[in-house]
């Protein structure tokens, strides 16, 4: 087949219910996205999931016009079939299964994890990067090797995206917490000692929320974001360098919600000087999640003849980025 | 201090190899990092130098092959210790017939039996870190290790061996994997079973693991 494929991605793993189209050009012609905003606390799946369902339709066709295409000219659904959570990732399934049945194409499952990766090669040009992916729900040092991305981090408790938000909620700031927890710490001055948690390659950010929200209300705001985010954004850089060291890889990329953070950055811009790396952050409109994404690796998966029939087309909202493999790599 | 000449150096320190009192020596310092606040980085490096300096020893007095630590200056971040002049286990996983690999790793999981069972976990299992010389396996690197026999810290031990291993000999990582807990049950007896479950229980935390690939329509 020589003409260009559109291939259409449905993202739901967590709050973001996004469809985005992908060309086998590598061009990312529409990415909409609809958000979910809890109006207090975190996310609630059953309340995410309807909110995916009802702006699917919304989102998919100003997917569609977006790009100046209709359903018809889409050659394959890409959707994520996980990690993320349940209901969520049912609906977005739901959807996809129904776009592939009414356009009678084929159904393309993809790992959330794997397309914040494939996205950031897509963009950055980078072929073989050490990947630091941190978003509300995934703190994942990998990189590749024989045929599979390999974790040589990962937080044993909570996310740092988590960590960051469910702190920013306990001093009340409004959603997103992340950015208005940088300006209150570009205000602090004093380090407030905190719990720095490495543990060979991994990281632990659960004793850090819990010490610092106790702290919360006997220090000045500014010092004690400083002191979160340092702490915080500094065990992700020891753990990366550590795997740069290690794996000898000539680049790091960025990706996932939190590559957002400008201070975490320029601590791993900081890394890669120290190891003669190339540093890539994923731009902003792709770092969180999005359907381009799940469209762009779906096309990828698609080459390979990874389809799965409607009947047998699974969610499963534990699945590991290392039990992928991904032959588009070899 | 002697002439030193750097042989090493790591992502977290640098090491020289150094005369201490006519002994060869090797000089470990912790090096500063620009990427972390000045005061959390000094905090860090130097609790890590006493931390190591203090749990080289005690692991030896446990039967756990480490290097006889000469000298410790905290404010330097810099431990003298004897050298082991020799090549990681990492170097020699990948060539390993099928008994050899099997005899290595459960003598390494002896070893970290008999840490654990001391009340020290490590912190920073690899192979990296782990040093055959002279018939013996020397562990180096307690900068991450603490006095602990919790069951969350002794399984988060294992959990790092186990995935040191998958992710840096993936080709024979379950066989070695085996071996270690052989090698672990055998040292620690009815302890490692509750460890072991929670081996699997960190596995499948918060990170979106899956031990039983569980599918849901």
């Amino acid at each position: 087949m020589n003409s260009v494929q559109y291939i259409l991605g449905i993202e739901s793993t967590a709050h973001t219910f996004g469809c985005g189209i992908a060309s086998s050009e590598g061009k990312i012609l529409s990415n909409v996205k609809s958000e979910y905003v809890p109006a207090s606390g975190g996310i609630h799946p059953r309340e995410a999931s309807q909110h995916h369902a009802a702006k699917a339709a919304a989102t998919i066709s100003g997917a569609l016009k977006e790009a100046g295409l209709r359903l018809n000219d889409i050659a394959a659904v890409a959707f994520s079939a996980g990690p993320g959570l349940g209901p969520c990732l049912r609906t977005g399934a739901t959807v996809a299964r129904t776009l592939s049945l009414v356009r009678k194409c084929p159904l393309v499952p993809v790992n959330h994890c794997i397309a914040h990766i494939e996205i950031g090669r897509l963009v950055t040009c980078e072929d073989d990067p050490l990947v630091v992916y941190v978003s509300g729900g995934n703190t994942i040092i990998s990189a590749y090797a024989g045929g599979r991305y390999r974790v040589f981090g990962e937080t044993l408790d909570i996310a740092l995206g988590n960590c960051l938000d469910t702190f920013a909620r306990h001093l009340g700031l409004p959603h997103p917490g992340v950015p208005k927890l940088e300006q209150l710490a570009d205000g602090g001055k004093k380090f407030i000692p905190l719990p720095y948690v490495v543990k060979g390659q991994d990281v632990s950010y659960s004793g850090l929320l819990t010490m610092a929200s106790r702290l919360a209300s006997k220090c000045d705001m500014g010092d004690l974001s400083l002191s979160l985010l340092e702490v915080a954004y500094g065990m992700v850089a020891e753990v990366a360098e550590r795997a740069i060291a290690h794996t000898e890889k000539g680049a790091l990329l960025l990706t996932g919600g939190v590559a957002r953070s400008k201070r975490l950055q320029r601590a791993l811009s900081f890394v890669c000087s120290d190891h003669s790396a190339r540093f890539h952050v994923v731009p902003p409109d792709l770092a969180g999640d999005n359907g381009g994404m799940i469209a762009w690796t779906g096309y990828l998966a698609l080459k390979e003849g990874l389809t799965v029939p409607v009947e047998s087309s699974y969610v499963n909202p534990n699945w590991r980025l290392d039990e992928v493999e991904v032959p588009w790599r070899r | 201090m002697a002439e030193m000449r750097l042989i090493k150096k790591g992502a977290e320190a640098e090491l020289y190899l150094t005369d201490w009192m006519g002994l060869k020596a090797v000089l470990k310092r912790r090096i500063k990092k620009g990427y972390r606040n000045p005061d959390l980085d000094s905090y860090v490096r130097g609790s890590r130098t006493s931390n190591e300096a203090k749990l080289l020893s005690e692991a030896r007095r446990l039967g756990v092959p480490t290097p006889v630590v000469y000298s410790v200056d905290k404010r330097n971040c810099e431990i003298v210790m004897s050298y082991i002049d020799a090549p990681p286990l990492k170097r020699f996983v990948d060539g390993m017939d099928p008994e050899g690999l099997a005899l290595t790793f459960s003598r390494v999981g002896e070893m970290v039996g008999r840490l654990h069972r001391g009340g020290i976990v490590h912190g920073d299992l690899t192979t990296s870190n782990i040093i055959p010389y002279s018939g013996l396996l020397y562990l180096i690197d307690f900068g991450l290790g603490e006095h602990s026999s919790d069951i969350e810290s002794r399984g988060v031990d294992i959990h790092l061996m186990r995935r040191a291993l998958e992710s840096s000999h993936h080709e024979v990582s379950s066989e070695a994997y085996l071996s270690f807990i052989e090698g672990y049950r055998g040292v620690m007896g009815d302890l490692s079973d509750p460890v072991l479950r929670r081996v699997d229980a960190i596995r499948r935390r918060g990170r979106y693991v899956d031990v039983n690939h569980r599918k849901e329509a």
